[in-house]
């Protein structure tokens, strides 16, 4: 069936939703193969320190257990921090699993159990004894802000820039303000969670080569990195990831399941998985806890006059770890003198690692929530004091917005919402015995283009097949990039093959940011356009062609034919072009950003989160009863895949603001909650009325599609709308994450 | 995980030689408290034995008495007719912890026997006196938000994590159990331990015996009852504060009460003199709040669960008010 809708647009179910929800969809974890060897890891149970002895006699003897490594017996690997670095390691010294006897924090992997059996190696680890010598050591940010510094420029600055210098006199300005706002906010760690546990399956091939089955954000991410620290060709090693079970930004990095099971599938010449249990996703990368204070000054017409904003953020001893957290204010009110800093304290910990709107979330905390309390200073309305403020240009770096329609979203999303019946007085709203209250914030999010290679082939029997390596953690890329292929071909959903998550197809760089429908969708776009072009032009080769003396521009695909717009009797089929041709049609095509035009432009997705609480104040109980995001993103190309997105992110926003927090131990320096009984989530007893609404946003800068990117801007503005609604009900103003019942009471 | 040996007997005499045989050996029931704590090698036992045929699986209604076999699941008892009733109390206990799927694995006697969720006793790396008796209390000094605020002792803070037991103590339950010895019943008050100078022993329960039966005596709780539990999220997750209200009243007047609270103690925390104050008295928000200071007497909080201190009496008044029909 085909109409002559475009397939752009449409709210199209996720191609692969059936399999996954009957379990037919498979897992890097899930590949069985003859003679699979498994592999339990062994983490350290102190924090800093040496092992002094390792002892794995017991442990070995113990029939079906086939080795056990450790720093002691590893093979002798890649010497070089360049050779295991990957397209998301910060700079630093990347961490190298079973490197020395050396300690750097609690749960580091020291030790792979290799068995039969899951359940065998598993056990076999609770058999080796290990010593150690203790060190002291330090986890605790607030306790070590003295030795905050400035964190060292490298290549992920390149995509996360440093804060932008001071302008005009901030300390003056502030205090000639009218009105004044600031505040102190802290959130601690937070650990992603995906559902699918981390796992490998390595296939050893022989001869040096390697097919790995990888739980990752980034095929070509993991085949690099195995290959430079395992000295391996590139073309050797194939690394599949067909589905993924979520990745919130904890695949951006090879994690070390990938490391442990290569490193013994090519020591034993056999077939290794190496699954992580649940607790031990806590052994790398999270969102470092972070400490922001904020001084906002206005004149009296609300009229921002100074803007400070500072940060620091827990990093490792080894790698400095940064994110965009101060940078935000000013692109989005135009102050003409601003304070912005970021510093680091290196801590005993594994390296922080980007997770969902990484810096985005955590600076508007502090942005939108002052902005909120600026609002009160003022006797504004919040909305009002945005408007006031709006930058209709980015004033941070001096160049316009390649399009904003941020004003529609307050305008769209306070009417759906009802914000005209919010009484502004704090305390003033009540439900039965429940105080209510209504809270809103901005978001913003960076809308970013990689460069990246797409394949399209139209096969002998008319079918279009399109490839990238890129990843789908769940987003609908799949169905989102075949949407795109097929529009650009003028044919229906079901003849186009979207095939990825294979790093033997055109490059794709790793799956976050939001930035891949602006990367891989542009490649596809662009390899769809080449293809045309090569239809075409044969199509005006054939002897007598109907389509002789006609121009590109002139014609249309649609349902496999080449049609004259100016008469439509003139076309020329697909079939007609295969048949003269020897086998399929093929266009590899590279998409780079068009850096020079973009550089001119601010590029970012806006949105405008509107939040009602409940607060039962006896028994310190918040409820989130409504929640609605007005999202502007430029063209939204899947309505349906977008719409979860945003409601995924919002989920997470009441997550981060009421639920979720890795506790810590200082004395231990060990994360305490390590599992989803305790490390709370909202559970769907959590959620209520929730909506999404997205505007009208044309765009034609920021790439072909017109499309920004939606995987971030979802949580970005409601943890702050829920601690301005918390206020308005309530009237505290409560800073820390996540907000708990010791507050409220 | 360690290998142990695996037996499903079909009697509860057979089941108690069993696991008389080993030292070590425990019984299963639902397994959804000990096949975890196998995972994480707290518990190692050399013998596991199946009780799951074993002919423990009636609600009996014996004049208005209650008798719920050991091996009913969590779901039966909470979905049952009689149950839902004449106690209703004990529905909205069980039904407010944990999830479906697990209140469809999880056992009566089961739900009496399971361990504590304090972090420092989930982790074979920590100090735990209750674990490895003599390490030392990790939440002592360390991180103690879900912990004790009645009857710690320095060797151990941790609570009892179960909805159900709470709502049993409240109930004036009995337990009953086979052992190698004669069988007896034990008051529901006197089955959880405190922690003392033994925070390794969570119950009264002697080696080798095991629960067959629980009894909840005829009472006049049909009515005027309320669990309220207080959580770090809507469901599935443990109680910070929970309160179990049963109250018989007549014009207004309380002519008999039960009142116990979950997540304050290492047992199941049973209100006795705030019973005694409230028996006789009219329902008014204010009874309710000087009761709630009664209940309070002798509390003591840590760094972290300070907050208990107002959330534990702010939930017995709630409660109170919502079993008695005060607006709350």
């Amino acid at each position: 069936m085909m109409s002559d809708q475009p397939l752009i647009g449409q709210p199209i179910s996720r191609l692969e939703g059936h399999l996954k929800v009957t379990g037919t969809a498979k897992y890097a974890g899930e590949y069985n193969v003859p003679g699979l060897l498994y592999g339990y890891v062994i983490n350290s149970t102190i924090t800093k320190g040496k092992i002094s002895s390792i002892n794995t006699k017991i442990a070995k003897a113990l029939p079906g257990v086939i080795e056990v490594f450790t720093h002691e017996n590893r093979p002798s690997l890649a010497w070089f921090d360049m050779q295991y670095s990957d397209m998301d390691a910060p700079p630093g010294s990347p961490f190298r699993p079973l490197h020395t006897a050396d300690i750097k924090y609690n749960g580091q992997p020291i030790a792979l159990v290799v068995a039969e059996t899951f359940e065998l190696a598993r056990y076999a680890a609770s058999c080796v004894e290990i010593k150690y010598t203790e060190e002291p050591f330090s986890t605790d940010l607030k306790e070590n802000i003295d030795k905050a510094r400035a964190p060292q420029p490298g290549l992920a600055t390149f995509l996360k820039p440093l804060p932008p210098k001071p302008k005009g006199d901030f300390e003056k300005a502030y205090n000639d303000s009218f009105a004044k706002a600031s505040g102190e906010f802290y959130h601690g760690t937070e650990h992603h969670n995906p559902l699918e546990l981390f796992s490998t399956t390595t296939i050893y091939e022989g001869q040096g080569k390697l097919t790995i089955y990888d739980k990752t954000q980034g095929t070509i991410n993991s085949q690099l990195y195995v290959g430079n620290i395992f000295g391996l060709h590139f073309k050797d090693v194939r690394v599949i990831a067909p589905y993924v079970g979520g990745g919130f930004g904890s695949g951006l990095r090879p994690q070390y399941q990938l490391f442990l099971s290569v490193m013994a599938a090519l020591e034993l010449k056999r077939p290794v998985r190496v699954t992580l249990e649940r607790n031990q996703m806590y052994t790398f990368g999270h969102r470092p806890p972070t400490i922001q204070n904020t001084r906002f000054g206005a004149d009296a017409n609300g009229k921002i006059t100074a803007l400070n904003h500072s940060a620091i953020a827990e990093t490792s001893q080894f790698e400095d770890y940064t994110e965009v957290v101060v940078n935000w204010s000013n692109m989005l009110y135009p102050a003409e003198n601003t304070l912005m800093e970021y510093k680091l304290v290196p801590l005993d910990v594994y390296s922080p690692l980007d997770m969902r709107a990484p810096g985005g979330s955590t600076g508007s905390h502090a942005i939108e929530s002052t902005m909120d309390e600026l609002a009160y200073k003022l006797n504004i309305d919040p909305i009002e004091l945005r408007l006031i403020n709006y930058a209709e240009t980015d004033t941070s770096v001096g160049r316009p917005y390649s399009s904003k329609e941020l004003r529609q979203c307050f305008i769209q999303g306070a009417e759906k919402f009802g914000w005209s019946n919010r009484n502004p007085e704090p305390r003033s709203m009540r439900r039965g015995n429940k105080l209510v209250g209504y809270g809103m914030a901005t978001g913003i999010w960076e809308s970013m283009q990689l460069p990246a290679r797409a394949e399209a082939i139209l096969t002998k029997e008319g079918k279009l097949l399109v490839s990238s390596a890129v990843t789908d953690i769940g987003t609908g890329t799949l169905t989102v990039m075949t949407q795109i292929a097929a529009d650009e071909l003028g044919l229906p959903l079901a003849d186009v093959t979207f095939s990825y998550g294979d790093s033997k197809m055109p490059f794709a760089p790793i799956q976050g940011g939001s930035f891949t429908v602006s990367t891989v969708g542009s490649a596809i776009k662009a390899a769809g356009k080449a293809l045309r072009k090569k239809l075409f032009k044969k199509a005006k080769d054939i002897k007598n062609s109907p389509l002789k003396g006609t121009d590109l521009e002139d014609v249309v695909f649609k349902n496999g034919d080449i049609i004259s717009k100016n008469n439509p009797a003139l076309r020329v089929s697909f079939q007609d072009i295969l048949a003269l041709n020897k086998g399929a049609i093929k266009t590899t095509n590279t998409s780079l950003p068009k850096a020079f035009k973009l550089k001119k432009y601010s590029r970012a997705a806006h949105s405008a989160a509107f939040v009602e609480v409940e607060v039962d104040e006896q028994l310190g109980v918040v409820t989130v009863t409504r929640s609605l995001t007005a999202v502007a993103a430029g063209n939204i190309i899947n309505p349906k895949t977008a719409r979860s997105q945003i409601l995924g992110g919002m989920v997470w926003g009441i997550s981060k603001a009421l639920r979720e927090e890795t506790i810590t131990d200082y004395k231990l320096g060990k994360y305490m909650n390590q599992n989803l009984a305790e490390y709370h989530i909202p559970v769907h007893a959590d959620l209520h009325d929730m909506d999404v609404i997205f505007v009208e946003e044309k765009d034609e800068i920021i790439n072909e599609l017109g499309s920004k990117g939606v995987g971030e801007i979802g949580i970005v503005g409601m943890p702050p709308a829920i601690a301005n609604a918390i206020f308005h009900a309530t009237g505290k103003r409560i800073n820390q994450f996540p907000i708990h019942f010791d507050s409220l009471l | 995980m360690n290998q142990f040996q695996y037996v499903r007997p079909a009697e509860t005499s057979g089941a108690i030689k069993s696991v008389a045989l080993d030292a070590n050996a425990h019984f299963l029931a639902g397994g959804t408290n000990l096949v975890d704590l196998m995972k994480m090698g707290i518990v190692t036992p050399e013998r596991l034995v199946d009780i799951n045929n074993l002919p423990l699986k009636k609600i009996e209604n014996i004049q208005g008495h209650l008798r719920i076999g050991a091996l009913v699941t969590n779901t039966q008892v909470a979905e049952n007719k009689f149950v839902k009733e004449n106690f209703p109390l004990l529905s909205m206990a069980i039904n407010a912890g944990a999830s479906p799927q697990l209140r469809n694995m999880a056992t009566t006697g089961g739900n009496l026997l399971q361990r504590t969720r304090c972090p420092y006793f989930f982790d074979t790396t920590m100090p735990c006196n209750k674990r490895v008796p003599g390490s030392g209390c990790g939440a002592l000094e360390g991180y103690n938000r879900m912990h004790a605020i009645f009857g710690a002792s320095d060797k151990c803070i941790a609570v009892n994590p179960s909805d159900m037991n709470v709502a049993l103590t409240a109930l004036n339950a009995f337990v009953h159990v086979s052992g190698p010895k004669a069988a007896r019943t034990i008051p529901f008050a006197d089955f959880h331990r405190l922690p003392g100078d033994h925070p390794e022993q969570d119950t009264t329960l002697q080696k080798n015996e095991l629960i067959t039966s629980i009894d909840i005596p005829t009472a006049p709780f049909s009515k005027n009852v309320h669990y309220l539990k207080v959580r770090d999220r809507s469901s599935y997750a443990f109680a910070l504060v929970s309160a179990a209200v049963a109250l018989h009243i007549e014009n207004n007047t309380i002519k008999d009460v039960r009142l116990a609270m979950g997540g304050v103690a290492h047992k199941p925390w049973r209100l006795t003199a705030t019973e005694t104050f409230l028996k006789g008295k009219t329902v008014s928000e204010d009874t309710f709040k000087q009761a709630a200071q009664i209940a309070m007497e002798g509390a003591k909080a840590y760094e972290h669960n300070k907050f208990k201190l107002k959330l534990a009496p702010n939930t017995l008044i709630q409660a109170l008010k919502t079993a008695s029909g005060l607006t709350v």
